[in-house]
């Protein structure tokens, strides 16, 4: 019989942790898949945040640590450097990438660090309950701003893309999303780009994905999708940032 | 016998760890250790190593943590307030159980403190500091020599026991310069050997050896009961660690000892001088300098109590940290009296001679 489908190498037999119709689970296998298509699995190594995603250390299938909030880029620098003839990327939440950890982001960016940063982006802090992350919109209510984020208070949502988009260094930048069938297969080629140019020792490359939060969002998965497409795209269009590749002087 | 130099003793520990085999240190800069991140800035290039100026001390343990991970021997410097931001990477490494080694170059405080040598963070390092149940191991040096001896063994001992080790050194040993002899360099047969040695838990390549597993560097166990079993198991490691590897020196020690010292790092280099000049006098006072502050000896001060010995006295650059440690080892059998200094200051071999004399 022909197998059609199946688990990408890159993952491991473990069920994951995620709520019914949240996002983790389809970057997690764009990723391990592109590993796989690219063969880079037997020389990849990666970085778990603190978030929903903490035990992706578990879910991908090859050598993986846990870092401390926020401390992923450098632990990935760490890695890097130590064993320059592996593969590194870091998979990180709104809230450990543009909160705790956002001196650790600029200057792993700042730095062309030969890695990837997959950053995940569904505005909100879901592990610890529905907290206001660094990237919650205007009038959003989470836990914590119950009343909806004030801007004027508090500020507006950091845009990471474009924020790491003014330094020099990086070498691919872009935002995608997972919000429909379409999205994904495109943001899939993304993803795989971004690892081939990891493979091919670039430079600094950043993945964003727009993410949702059904359970901490309060909406089902359908209705999160829904929402997501209104209100997070055009606070944090999908876009190319910046491709080296593209430019003359290669 | 290798030539010795006249070196800093920040410069002599950076050398120090390089021959011992360290091929990455990230670190951020502070005084009085600048001239430490100096050093490797300047020589890591040299030996094919890794420097790189950290973004901040938090983010420099954290490049330890990810390169230790992968079974390198890697280091971090900084002085006191430096030393505060490592904390949380500190107690990751810990609970990973991974080897490091971080210099502190302690300076006076608390908060930014002031730039003049001090032992103020004896308890940040030998108590905890960071979060959760955790040992550091603390090596503290008292002259260049030692200093730069204790990278070596720094590093040794945090592959022994995969934990992370601190060596507690001070604004004074850091600055001034002494003679120093070297131990050779590690050769490249000797540095891979010491990289595969880590093969059967550190991250690497699933082609770097046959029949890899899955490998995780990883301080998380959210089910209580599998983080009980690995708190204890480092509670049973922590152990084995206080049986095996406490280090002190006993100076002067002897029958006639009236009067017992206890002091460490760049306080005992004074007590020395003052013990010295009290013998000459026909006073005989002993001194017990702890080598490692954790693991502390204990029954190396509770030993030398014998009947002739009156008081114990020890001395801190402190508001009186480790005295605490000493009192549990003379568990109130004679007085023991503290003589401290603090702000960044040290006391003279006068100021010490009169507390021993009860002047």
């Amino acid at each position: 019989m022909e197998i059609i489908a199946q688990r990408p190498k890159s993952l491991t037999d473990i069920q994951f942790t995620y709520c019914p119709g949240c996002t983790h689970g389809i970057s997690h296998r764009l990723i391990a898949e592109a590993i796989d298509e690219l063969e880079m699995r037997n020389q990849m190594m990666g970085i778990a945040p603190v978030g929903c995603s903490v035990f992706a250390y578990k879910f991908f299938n090859f050598d993986m640590a846990e870092a401390a909030h926020g401390r992923a880029p450098a632990v990935a620098t760490g890695m890097k450097r130590a064993r320059p003839d592996m593969h590194v990327f870091t998979y990180q939440g709104d809230g450990d990438l543009a909160a705790i950890g956002t001196a650790e982001i600029i200057h792993a960016a700042n730095r062309g660090e030969n890695i990837t940063v997959f950053f995940v982006n569904n505005a909100i802090y879901g592990m610890t309950g529905g907290q206001m992350a660094p990237t919650t919109l205007p009038g959003m209510k989470t836990s914590t701003s119950p009343y909806g984020r004030d801007e004027k208070d508090i500020g507006y949502p950091i845009q990471a893309c474009e924020l790491i988009n003014s330094l020099r260094a990086p070498y691919f930048i872009e935002r995608v999303s997972l919000l429909s069938p379409q999205d994904i297969l495109k943001a899939k080629k993304v993803v795989k780009k971004a690892l081939q140019f990891n493979k091919e020792e670039r430079g600094f490359t950043f993945v964003e994905f727009v993410s949702t939060c059904p359970t901490n969002w309060g909406l089902a998965p359908v209705a999160a999708l829904k929402w997501a497409k209104e209100n997070m795209l055009p606070f944090f269009p999908i876009a190319n940032f910046r491709d080296r590749s593209l430019e003359g002087g290669e | 016998m290798a030539e010795k130099v006249l070196m800093k003793g920040n410069e002599a520990v950076a050398e120090a760890a390089i021959r011992a085999g360290c091929r990455l240190y990230f670190a951020y800069p502070i005084t009085p250790q600048s001239e430490l991140i100096e050093y490797m800035s300047k020589m890591m290039p040299k030996v094919d190593g890794v420097f790189v100026q950290a973004e901040s001390e938090i983010a420099a343990i954290n490049m330890v943590y990810g390169a230790s991970g992968c079974g390198r021997r890697a280091m971090t410097s900084s002085s006191s307030p430096g030393i505060s931001l490592k904390m949380e990477g500190i107690s990751y490494l810990a609970g990973a159980n991974l080897p490091a080694v971080i210099v502190n170059v302690q300076r006076g405080g608390p908060g930014l403190g002031d730039i003049q040598p001090a032992q103020g963070d004896y308890f940040q390092a030998t108590k905890g500091g960071g979060h959760g149940d955790y040992r550091l191991i603390v090596l503290a040096p008292s002259t260049v020599q030692e200093f730069a001896d204790m990278a070596d063994l720094a590093f040794d001992l945090g592959d022994k026991y995969r934990n992370p080790v601190m060596i507690l050194s001070d604004g004074l040993l850091g600055q001034m310069m002494e003679p120093v002899e070297f131990k050779p360099y590690k050769t490249e047969e000797e540095l891979k050997q010491l990289d595969e040695q880590h093969f059967d838990w550190c991250m690497h390549s699933n082609e770097d050896e046959p029949n890899h597993h899955h490998h995780e560097i990883n301080s998380l166990e959210i089910d209580p009961l599998v983080l009980e079993q690995h708190v204890i198991k480092l509670g049973k490691k922590y152990d084995l660690i206080e049986k095996n590897e406490i280090k002190f020196e006993e100076y002067n020690i002897s029958d006639e000892n009236d009067v017992i010292v206890v002091a460490f790092g760049t306080a005992a280099r004074i007590a020395k001088s003052a013990i010295d000049e009290l013998q000459e006098v026909g006073k005989s006072v002993g001194m017990i300098r702890p080598i490692t502050v954790w693991p502390y000896p204990y029954e190396a001060i509770s030993n030398v109590l014998h009947y002739k010995v009156k008081k114990v006295v020890v001395c801190e650059l402190n508001l009186g940290q480790m005295v605490e440690d000493v009192r549990l080892a003379v568990n109130g059998k004679i007085p023991v009296e503290f003589l401290g200094k603090v702000g960044g200051i040290l006391f003279t071999p006068d100021e010490i001679k009169a507390k021993i004399l009860d002047k």
